[in-house]
């Protein structure tokens, strides 16, 4: 499923809602969290999961072609855990 | 680091400040996207959104693990796991913010 078939079957389930509001909905909760972790905050949503910021620290890495050393610099990584209901309810 | 946690009530605030629906309706709301997508992965259905990332299922067989503090082996059985892969663009857009924009700074002091 990709963004614009969330935004069709939310739509066909709500009717009430204009297809053009549903996909400010979508948008807006996955800016609401990409700006969360834009700040380096946690987003917790109980029950599907929560993401988080991780940080690489700079480190000397190897170019296992070569052999050859290079420099890789600090980054960021968003990491996401998945919540216990969704865990369980993969596996049942 | 990151000093705050980002929960429901703080998606639903973004819906009613974005959307104009009142909170009730923006917090059912988002309720129905979250439900939507997790039973599109349940089914074992990934979902791509596009400039944030894909949520993709995987199936694990048995292995052997082992209890840490014991040494013991402990069969860990075949099951299902959900994996976020963030795309490019969250990346970059989390990277600029507190690398390049927030030198200096530790974005958890806020």
């Amino acid at each position: 499923m990709i963004k614009s078939e969330l935004v069709q079957r939310i739509s066909e389930q709500n009717p009430h809602l204009y297809q053009r509001d549903v996909e400010h909905i979508v948008n807006a909760i996955l800016d609401a969290i990409t700006e969360a972790l834009a700040r380096g905050d946690r987003v917790e949503l109980r029950g599907f999961g929560a993401f988080s910021v991780k940080n690489r620290p700079a480190r000397v890495g190897r170019n296992p072609r070569t052999g050859s050393r290079v420099e890789v610099t600090e980054k960021y990584v968003p990491f996401f855990k998945t919540g216990k209901e969704m865990r369980e309810r993969l596996n049942n | 680091m990151g000093g705050k946690t980002v929960t429901r009530a703080d998606l639903c605030e973004a819906v009613y400040r974005k959307v104009g629906l009142s909170r009730t309706e923006s917090a059912q709301l988002v309720e129905v996207v979250l439900d939507e997508i997790s039973d599109c992965i349940i089914r074992g259905e990934p979902v791509k959104l596009s400039s944030f990332g894909s949520f993709i299922v995987r199936s694990k067989s048995e292995r052997v693990g082992r209890n840490p503090k014991t040494g013991e082996e402990v069969p860990i059985s075949p099951r299902r796991v959900m994996v976020f892969k963030p795309s490019n663009v969250l990346k970059d857009k989390i990277n600029s913010a507190l690398i390049d924009g927030g030198q200096g700074t530790n974005p958890g002091d806020d």
